[in-house]
């Protein structure tokens, strides 16, 4: 069992394991010139993972085949390809039940296939790590970025964060364990990104040293038996407790659920010290706000900067955790704000609804501009939407959205 | 989040919220919560030793991390375990009833349980309603499970409720520890210990 320390002893490719806050903190980094599959395969060399299963025909990333050959290199304890999506995830469910560090990927029409599992990796208390190159998932059928899935992913109790750059990428893998595997937490993590626009585009990242390594995951300190079959969350399979019609079964139901948002709750603690906080912050006093994630912080910034050679001061909310969501922190971030202006790359607008149900006057929020489909965002659109709502007189922009 | 919610005993609420949601934080190393308030371990062992020796039916409920000798830690807490129970008995008056009923397993059995015998956290206001448990503790439940069944007992019985747990708390009992040890458990003893005699008994 691996409850004694192991920080300072090497692994078979020569990698210490090293004590996460000097790994991440303060030992040197190199910087490097990747694109954001590639930086995955750095993040993943680094992270101690026992398993991971592929289902690399999406073209939206190729860090599926890249960490098949970091399992080649020996950095990996075992890899494979599922049969689809759906097997992926539910073989990925059974490593972890093993007590097994597990890392798959996914993106578009293969979560929403595999959808069915995430909510029961979450009732199971596995902190799988997926990785969620986000990308069109409705017919007609698209290959390029769109954040819809990340609204279904919202609602399962998972850990959901979203990435802006591979920067953000390669450290969240990391720390990502480090928050999910917490046994107060202990849930999988879906680490989201703008596909394309981060996994195929290069940037110059910083890396931590190839010679450091995570310590290894401890199943022992999960907050359920790592593998019994004649106990839940094992046994809930074959003797679920809703087959029995009786009050107090529901309540076991009812309160296995809560116990599972609770988990996420309790997420945020270790996010924030890990993390810096939910959200970052630029110019909070300023009468508009822009709220976003992902890569439309980035469009966001180029706007604001554009803004600011007319004169008109934008602040930034950089929403970095959708689960735990930083209704708190968004409500303190925009107390003073006019207008709430959240752009978004999907159709139905979901962070803007968020943000909506979260803060008061929220007549002040405005949800948009909307791009979809794989189009992309220039920021004079984002500009174009701020001074059309401070009743600026403004040129109109072929290709903006809803 | 400021949080005004407090861990009461019940019952609370056809289903009550988890009191994560309702903002109440885990304690830190050296802590522990008393009905959601973060106060220093000292304190909780104090509390906890009142609440036994105040209630009818001071109750311990290990579970399957100390029943089983699976490593040297979990022999040595179950000693520790039954030290405390030991220490509870000695120290409660006649009419006082300290009872040690184990949770073996998370199974949820049908058509019933024994509730003389065993405590499941599927059912555990079963165990507590039969046996008029009013005060108890859970040490060695994996805490997915400690959780799952507190919620239940605040929700449907008036028992007061502490966690002596290994790892890092739990809100939704009215008292918990944290990082749990042979020695930690031998200390709520000596608190035990020291309070006898000093705490009305229930009427």
């Amino acid at each position: 069992m691996a409850t004694q320390s192991v920080i300072g002893q090497k692994n078979n490719k020569g990698q210490a394991f090293t004590d996460p806050r000097h790994m991440m903190f303060e030992a040197p980094r190199t910087p490097s010139f990747f694109t954001g599959s590639e930086v995955i395969k750095e993040a993943v060399r680094r992270a101690s993972c026992d398993m991971m299963v592929a289902y690399p025909i999406t073209p939206q990333s190729e860090a599926a085949a890249l960490c098949g050959e970091l399992f080649a290199e020996g950095y990996i304890g075992d890899y494979f390809r599922g049969e689809s999506e759906f097997a992926v995830m539910s073989q990925c469910a059974g490593a972890a039940f093993g007590g097994a560090r597990v890392f798959t990927t996914t993106a578009g029409p293969g979560t929403m296939r595999a959808m069915e599992n995430f909510p029961m990796w979450a009732g199971a208390r596995l902190p799988i790590q997926m990785i969620v190159t986000c990308r069109g998932i409705n017919s007609p059928l698209s290959i390029q970025p769109d954040t819809l899935e990340i609204s279904y992913l919202m609602q399962t109790g998972m850990l959901v964060w979203h990435a802006e750059t591979a920067q953000d990428f390669y450290d969240w893998i990391l720390l990502g364990y480090m928050v999910s595997e917490e046994p107060d937490v202990h849930l999988p993590l879906a680490l989201c990104c703008d596909g394309f626009f981060v996994t195929h585009t290069k940037d110059m990242v910083d890396l931590t040293p190839v010679d450091m390594c995570l310590p290894p995951y401890d199943p022992y300190r999960s907050p359920v038996p790592c593998m019994d079959m004649e106990c839940p969350p094992v046994r809930m399979m074959r003797d679920p407790f809703v087959m029995k019609s009786n009050y107090i079964s529901y309540a076991t139901h009812a309160s296995w659920q809560q116990e599972v948002w609770a988990a996420v709750e309790r997420s945020r603690k270790h996010t924030i010290g890990w993390m810096n906080g939910l959200i970052d912050t630029e110019n909070t006093d300023a009468d508009i706000i822009v709220v976003a994630s992902g890569t439309a912080v980035s469009q966001s910034r180029e706007a604001i900067d554009i803004l600011a050679d007319e004169g008109i001061s934008v602040g930034l909310v950089k929403v970095k955790t959708l689960r735990p969501w930083p209704g708190e922190e968004i409500k303190e971030a925009t107390k003073n704000a006019k207008h709430i202006i959240v752009p978004e790359f999907n159709v139905t607008g979901w962070l803007g609804r968020e943000v909506k149900a979260t803060v008061p006057n929220n007549e002040r929020v405005h949800s948009g501009p909307h791009v979809c489909g794989g189009m992309t965002m220039p920021p004079e659109i984002i500009a174009s939407e701020i001074k059309t709502i401070l009743g600026i007189k403004v040129e109109t922009l072929s290709g903006r959205g809803s | 989040m400021i949080t005004q919610y407090k861990v009461m005993p019940g019952p609370e609420h056809f289903l009550p919220p988890s009191a994560a949601s309702m903002g109440n934080a885990l304690p830190d190393p050296g802590q522990g919560h008393i009905h959601g308030t973060i106060v220093q371990e000292e304190q909780a062992m104090e509390e906890a030793a009142r609440q036994f020796l105040s209630a009818k039916v001071p109750t311990l409920f290990p579970g399957p991390l100390v029943l089983w000798a699976w490593n040297d830690k979990a022999a040595k807490k179950a000693k520790a375990v039954r030290h405390l129970y030991e220490t509870i008995k000695d120290s409660v008056t006649s009419t006082q009833t300290a009872m040690l009923i184990p949770m073996p397993d998370y199974r949820p059995k049908y058509p019933k349980i024994n509730p003389e015998v065993e405590i499941n956290p599927n059912h555990p206001n079963l165990t507590i309603w039969h046996n008029k448990i009013d005060a108890c503790m859970f040490v060695g439940v994996h805490c997915h499970q400690a959780n799952l069944s507190l919620k239940i007992i605040r929700g449907g019985t008036s028992c007061y409720t502490v966690a002596m747990c290994a790892q890092a708390g739990h809100e939704d009992a009215m008292l918990s520890f944290r990082d749990a040890t042979a020695d930690k458990i031998i200390r709520l003893a000596d608190w035990v210990k020291k309070l006898k005699g000093s705490v009305e008994p229930p009427k």
